[in-house]
């Protein structure tokens, strides 16, 4: 069971010709804007980007909720869903921490265990698949900004991802990064923690808004869009009220349009 | 989402975690002395492993040594029994706090003990020893500065290192300006310490037995291992003609080898120390010549579940636990709502698989739900418990109780008591919805259509909305789009 003791340190794979696109259910209904931008930001690597329509949700708000069997039923459907030998890129460090980490605990005693293992090694993060198998490199050209990063607790402490949003970031020639002090602090989301303990949740949110505020920063990026949705609604609600406007993107979004030259 | 699992973001349910952290998050005093503590803390322990590498070394073999240990658990605790035996220290077995209580108790009445000095114990909390003794006639005083502070505040400790944490200097000072004779109103640290030092003298002095916990017990030597910072712990086991230490069973190791590498994670994790001040290693009463130490030394060892912890392979990781609070120090949770919101002994991470293990999922059973499950925890623990993944396990316990090895047949007391009807008909039309790739993608466009229509009053948007703004639908799902770009669909 103690599988997330340590962060999973995947081997970068070789660059493949295909790649599997996990779109995940936040994004698909909220934010499918990051989603596309994060196949567009793979297809300009030169490569082939494949879109299951019958991909649906990673199933971690039932696992986490302890439901297991459910969580294990729509598992299955990914697996089918996603048939051939390639990788699967995500755009959110905690979807792909649930197909990576936990399936192979969730599957564990389960007939389908191998099915279920084989498939989450095939699973990354959308940033570190950029990085470390396409050493991507990025044109800028757009205007001078100023930005801070919120990196998301399961990118971090699940998928191992830590510098590598920033490196992209950094690589851009008119983006100033400016770390948040609180930068690996829990934003509050925490799926249904932010129902069933709204008031914690609350203050967890508020604090982080201030110490995203303290940079400077024109606009926040983040790889993860659970907290995209927590920190943007705190956001939104606050109005001008606490400071001057942050924007807030998720980090494929901000990649794509910067170095869009048309 | 959960639909009936709800507190209403304006009322918590009474009683509850939820309604607890609603009054510490209104309490700006705790909420900053909780954040300037915890800040402090993790500072401390940062600086303490500047090395990545080597902090993952010594995770690995302090992890490694408690489950080396844990897995011969019984027989370790009969070799420390017949060791302790031979070296004259008397070893007491308790299934349960109250037979623990009345074990303490017995040896007291033996020797008419009315007075006793007590270093901090978290097992003697667990036991609510001081209660007990004090309802037999017999006074016991806590000899940690800390402990001693919350025991003239009548209240629990809020941490299990640093048990009054949770007050400043200010409120020490009206503290002691209240209790101790001839104590003025002071905010000045030096003063307040020496306040408590006058007092605690002379109960060292007078005291007829002294109670300690134990940090590490020895199956090797019968070495029972105490560490502390003030010198109290070691005059409560020297000075008094009589110690009792008091130690939950899975605190064991095997070999006096096994000590330097837990002493070097354990107050690193905990205070940012590299050792602590004093290293209390009792392996006897006093000895024919030697001049001080008492002259009996009685070891309890209490159970209170952890047996039933112990059979499940799964859960038996929460036993390696080594107390050191880093958990709780880099908690986001606990640093918001402080220690007394758990209403547990144990607060924080830890106790919030510990807690329910223990007590029971029916008494305990919000506190595995009182997580983002961001695994700060899971980061710093010192010995590497997957402290998320258990907390995901007792909430799968509460739902679905699993059958184990246990002898009571559920691996977890009260298990099934978090199952509701509305919640398992919701995940089950969720795993209807998500299993279906048609099902799903028809339901996904209404969504889109149609979802910003759902008013932000229905239960879960209700919670969500009371500090953020509804989140907005899309247009189109990133399946249409994805389409209409012309992506591959396999
Ligand atoms: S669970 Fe780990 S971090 Fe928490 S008190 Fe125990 S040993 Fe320390």
């Amino acid at each position: 069971m103690s599988a997330i003791s340590t962060p999973s340190a995947a081997v970068p794979p070789e660059r493949p010709e295909t790649v599997y696109f996990f779109g995940t259910c936040l994004v698909d209904l909220f934010y499918p804007q990051a989603g596309l931008a994060g196949m567009e930001l793979l297809k300009r690597q030169g490569l082939r980007v494949v879109f299951p329509q019958d991909q649906t949700c990673c199933g971690q708000p039932a696992r986490n909720c302890g439901f297991f069997e459910e969580a294990r039923a729509v598992a299955r459907a990914q697996f089918d869903a996603f048939p051939e030998p390639w990788p699967i890129v995500v755009p959110s460090g905690s979807c792909a921490g649930m197909m990576r980490v936990h399936y192979p605990q969730l599957f564990a005693d389960q007939p389908d265990r191998e099915r279920a293992e084989a498939f989450a090694a095939r699973v990354y993060e959308l940033s570190w698949f950029l990085v470390h198998v396409l050493d991507c490199k990025l044109a800028d050209h757009g205007e001078p900004v100023t930005v801070t990063w919120h990196a998301s607790c399961h990118s971090m402490r699940e998928m191992g991802v830590t510098d590598e949003p920033k490196r992209l970031l950094r690589s851009l020639a008119n983006v100033t990064l400016v770390e948040n002090p609180r930068e690996r602090e829990c934003c509050g989301f925490g799926g249904t923690f932010s129902v069933r303990q709204p008031e914690v949740s609350a203050a967890m949110v508020a604090d982080k808004i201030d110490a995203l505020r303290s940079t400077g920063a024109a606009e926040m990026v983040t790889g993860d869009c659970g907290c995209l949705m927590n920190i943007s609604g705190a956001l939104d609600r606050m109005g001008g009220k606490a400071g001057p406007p942050l924007r807030s993107r998720h980090l494929a979004e901000f990649l794509l349009e910067r170095s869009d030259d048309r | 989402m959960t639909v009936d699992a709800q507190p209403d973001a304006g009322a918590p349910k009474a009683g509850s975690f939820a309604e607890r952290a609603h009054l510490a998050l209104n309490d700006k005093p705790l909420r900053a002395n909780f954040r300037r503590a915890m800040d402090g803390l993790m500072a401390k322990r940062a600086a303490q492993f500047p090395d990545a590498a080597d902090l993952a070394a010594l995770r690995a073999r302090g992890a490694a040594i408690k489950e080396r240990a844990l897995a011969r658990l019984p027989d370790l605790l009969e070799q420390l029994e017949a060791r302790c035996a031979e070296n004259g220290i008397r070893v007491h077995w308790a299934e349960t706090t109250d037979e623990a209580n009345r074990i303490v108790l017995g040896i007291f009445r033996e020797h008419g003990v009315k007075t006793v000095v007590k270093g901090k114990s978290m097992v003697s909390e667990e036991m609510h020893l001081n209660a007990f003794l004090g309802e037999h006639g017999i006074q016991a005083i806590e000899s940690d500065l800390g402990e001693y502070i919350i025991q003239l505040a009548g209240e629990m400790p809020s941490h299990i290192v640093m048990p009054c944490i949770h007050k400043n200097k200010g409120q020490i000072g009206a503290l002691f300006a209240e209790h101790i004779e001839g104590q003025r109103y002071t905010e000045d640290v030096d003063e307040l310490t020496a306040a408590a030092r006058r007092v605690l003298r002379d109960r060292f002095a007078e005291a007829d037995a002294g109670i300690s916990g134990v940090n590490f017990a020895v199956a090797e030597t019968g070495t029972l291992v105490l560490v502390e910072n003030e010198g109290n712990g070691r005059l409560s086991t020297t000075l008094p003609p009589l110690h009792v230490a008091v130690m939950g069973i899975e605190k064991l190791v095997e070999t006096l080898d096994d000590i330097p590498p837990l002493l070097a994670l354990l107050p690193r994790s905990a205070t940012g120390q590299p050792i602590t001040t004093y290293v209390n290693m009792i392996t006897s009463p006093r000895c024919e010549g030697e001049k001080d130490g008492p002259r009996e030394v009685h070891l309890v060892l209490l159970d209170n579940g952890r047996t039933r912890v112990y059979a499940d392979p799964e859960l038996r990781e929460t036993l390696r636990c080594i107390r050191c609070g880093a958990c709780m120090n880099h908690c986001p949770v606990y640093a918001r709502v402080g220690g007394h919101t758990y209403d547990a002994v144990y607060p924080g991470p830890i106790g919030k698989i510990l807690t329910p293990q223990i007590a029971g999922l029916d008494v305990a059973g919000d506190l595995p739900h009182a997580s983002s499950l961001c695994n700060a925890c899971v980061e710093v623990c010192p010995v590497k418990i997957p402290i998320a993944d258990i907390l995901v396990r007792l909430r799968r316990e509460a739902v679905r109780p699993s059958a184990s090895n246990s002898v009571q047949g559920a691996a977890v007391k009260g298990a099934g008591d978090g199952w509701t009807l509305s919640e398992s008909s919701v995940w089950a039309g969720w795993k209807w919805l998500h299993a279906n790739p048609a099902l799903y993608r028809l339901g996904a466009r209404a969504l889109a259509l149609a979802g910003n229509l759902i008013p932000a009053g229905v239960p879960p948007l209700k919670a969500w909305t009371s500090v953020r703004s509804k989140p907005k639908f899309a247009p189109r799902t990133l399946h249409q789009l994805a389409r209409d770009k012309g992506f591959d669909d396999a």
